[in-house]
């Protein structure tokens, strides 16, 4: 099988941001930055797929040269190759980034084409998509539990208060989400042969983008909220509190 | 005149209560910018449905029914919403940010070359252009977009928008589109807890963490939430260790809540489960541990023994409902 997937550098999880010069941006300044946590499970899948089937998985990632980082360290799970599209800044437009993965994909003859469920730094949730519609193929999205069988496959994919099973043909495209497998470690081989492995640079042509950030903010400050340090016996103060100061019960 | 779209999204014949939600966002939108609005119903037999758009403010109903929309595929209602986006001139399209949505909608905006804001919080109009405020780097800080081509496509988040009674007459037109063929095909659609309310359509939530120590103490939030007819919710350790099913986990690769009231209960508050409930508008903690990160978020907090603050505040909750 010839697989790829579509990965994104983004900040760790657990990593304070704040807004950057500019207002618009984050201040990269002490980020520790990682694969996003979903195309984890994404990269997994593919792996998985390829071993029992044989075939390779190719990265693709969209951002400047910093971001060799974090495709090293997707190769070093066991991918075998990247690309890696140029851009001075990853795009804040979902709709750019979309337009310029879906031209390199069409050159790829992939049989699957793996997303992650989100990106934890933009949240915008919709690249698989996106892509997915550009490419006219089968797309399924939000995926726990996925079986290939030749040139069909069957997934199973979360929606509100429920699991839907979904048939397709492949050529498609899949997004993972948490518990679709368990990341592998990267073991110290791994990271050796990741450094041999070739990362592709290709200039893509940008669209124009039709989405802006135009302010980033942090969220309002809670105020100082109110403590109290007498367990059951403050239960009855909480509860007037809650009806008359908040008027939410 | 150029419209501003609420899409409807309807399950097992019913409304999502979003829905209500994104028909007031839509009509007040609309009077800001000067625009009529026009409520979207897509599928078959969903006459019963469309009262509701002009309860909400909304004098304007397009109903679009198809055979091929009998059985539900994100393909066939992006290529609907595409199309009436297009035959009614759309400068805006809204829908709530359901499962549904955040899947249709990004087709949607791609079959349109237009772009899509998920999960958006809050809206307004500066001119022709809407600003749409989003919850970015999971709510650690917020986004201020704008979409500028045609139509500004979003999702709105649950509970985020007041649902504002003001009935109006509405007229309902129907409207034909052509319809692609499915590129999947859903086999089943299996339904768990139904009956038992959503957590991101709940107005109160009453969360559980790792501090009840097991799946048999989850009677007293139990009771609580029957109290306060809220659903309950819960970490991510609570639903790894399978005491509470996974739809009720809370958090960034969990649910993301607005509820109007979050009782987070033996919950340390790390930084992953706040990304999912901060934008709650009142938040309460019960926690024995007071230097527990969740304080830090709440507008009141308990420090003490959950297992006794929580029937204690049952009770006073039951006198306080007793007397209304
Ligand atoms: C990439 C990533 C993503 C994650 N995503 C999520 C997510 O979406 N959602 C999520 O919730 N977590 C997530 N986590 C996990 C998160 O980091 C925390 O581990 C988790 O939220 C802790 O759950 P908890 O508060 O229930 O348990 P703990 O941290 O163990 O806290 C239990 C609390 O209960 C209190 N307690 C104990 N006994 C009592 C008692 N008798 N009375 C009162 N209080 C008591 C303790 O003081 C403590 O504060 C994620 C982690 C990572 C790395
Ligand atoms: N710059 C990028 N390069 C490659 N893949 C990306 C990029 N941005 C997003 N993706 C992919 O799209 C998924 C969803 O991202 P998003 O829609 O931005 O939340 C991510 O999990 C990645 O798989």
């Amino acid at each position: 099988m010839n697989i790829a997937v579509c990965i994104k550098q983004t900040p760790d999880t657990t990593t304070r941001v704040k807004v950057g010069p500019g207002g618009t941006g984050i201040d990269e300044a002490g980020i520790n930055y990682i694969i996003n946590p979903y195309d984890e499970f994404a990269i997994e899948e593919a792996l998985q797929l390829t071993e029992k089937n044989g075939g390779e998985v190719t990265l693709l990632s969209m951002g400047p040269a910093s971001i060799e980082k974090t495709i090293r360290e997707g190769l070093a799970m066991g991918a075998h190759k990247a690309i890696r599209l140029n851009v001075d800044k990853t795009p804040d437009d979902p709709t750019v980034t979309a337009k310029a993965l879906a031209e390199t994909l069409k050159n790829g003859q992939y049989d699957l084409i793996f997303f992650g469920k989100q990106a934890v730094d933009d949240d915008h949730g919709q690249m698989a998509s996106l892509v997915g519609e550009l490419l006219d193929l089968p797309t399924v999205t939000v995926v726990l539990e996925l079986h290939v069988d030749g040139g069909s496959a069957t997934a199973k994919r979360e929606v509100e208060g429920g699991l839907e099973t979904i048939r397709f043909s492949l050529p498609a495209v899949v997004s993972a989400q948490r518990n679709l497998n368990e990341p592998r470690y990267r073991s110290l081989k791994g990271i050796m042969q990741a450094k041999k492995k070739t990362i592709e640079v290709v200039e893509p042509a940008l669209a124009e983008a039709h989405l802006v950030v135009e302010k980033l903010t942090p969220p309002p400050a809670k105020g100082e909220g109110k403590i109290f340090r007498n367990g059951a016996q403050d239960a009855a103060e909480v509860v007037r509190l809650l009806r008359e100061e908040a008027k939410v019960i | 005149m150029s419209t501003v779209l609420a899409v409807a999204d309807i399950r097992n014949g019913e409304h999502r209560s979003v829905n209500f939600e994104v028909f007031s966002a839509a009509a007040k939108l609309a009077g800001e910018m000067g625009l009529s609005v026009t409520a979207v119903f897509i599928g078959n037999g969903l006459e019963s449905l469309t009262g509701a758009a002009g309860e909400y403010g909304i004098a304007n109903v397009v109903v679009v029914e198809d055979p091929a929309l009998d059985k539900f595929s994100a393909d066939t209602f992006a290529a609907a919403i595409a199309e009436v986006a297009k035959a009614k001139g759309a400068a805006v399209v809204l829908m709530g940010a359901t499962a549904t949505a955040r899947d249709v909608l990004p087709r949607a905006a791609m079959r349109l070359d237009t772009a899509l804001a998920q999960d958006t919080i809050a809206m307004r109009a500066d001119g022709a252009k809407v600003v749409f405020t989003r919850p970015m780097y999971a709510g650690k800080l917020l986004g201020e977009v704008s979409i500028k081509s045609m139509p500004a496509m979003a999702t709105i988040r649950s509970k985020a928008f007041k649902a504002e009674h003001s009935p109006v007459g509405a007229t309902v037109e129907k409207v034909a589109v052509s319809l692609p063929t499915p590129r999947v095909k859903i086999e089943e659609l299996a339904l768990e807890n139904t009956g038992t309310l959503d957590v991101t359509e709940a107005d109160i939530i009453v969360s559980g963490g790792r501090g009840l120590k097991g799946p048999e103490n989850w009677g007293i939030l139990e009771d609580l939430a029957k109290t306060l007819g809220a659903a309950t919710g819960c970490s991510r350790p609570v639903s790894d260790e399978g005491w509470r099913p996974h739809d009720e986990h809370i958090g960034q690769t969990g649910k993301v809540v607005s509820p109007t009231l979050y009782i987070a209960v033996g919950i340390s508050g790390a930084i992953q489960h706040i990304a999912g409930m901060s934008s709650s508008k009142f938040i309460v903690a019960v926690n024995k541990d007071e230097e527990a990160p969740i304080f830090k978020a709440s507008d009141y907090g308990i420090v003490g023994d959950l297992f006794e603050v929580i029937p204690a505040l049952n009770e006073e909750i039951k006198k306080i409902k007793g007397n209304d």
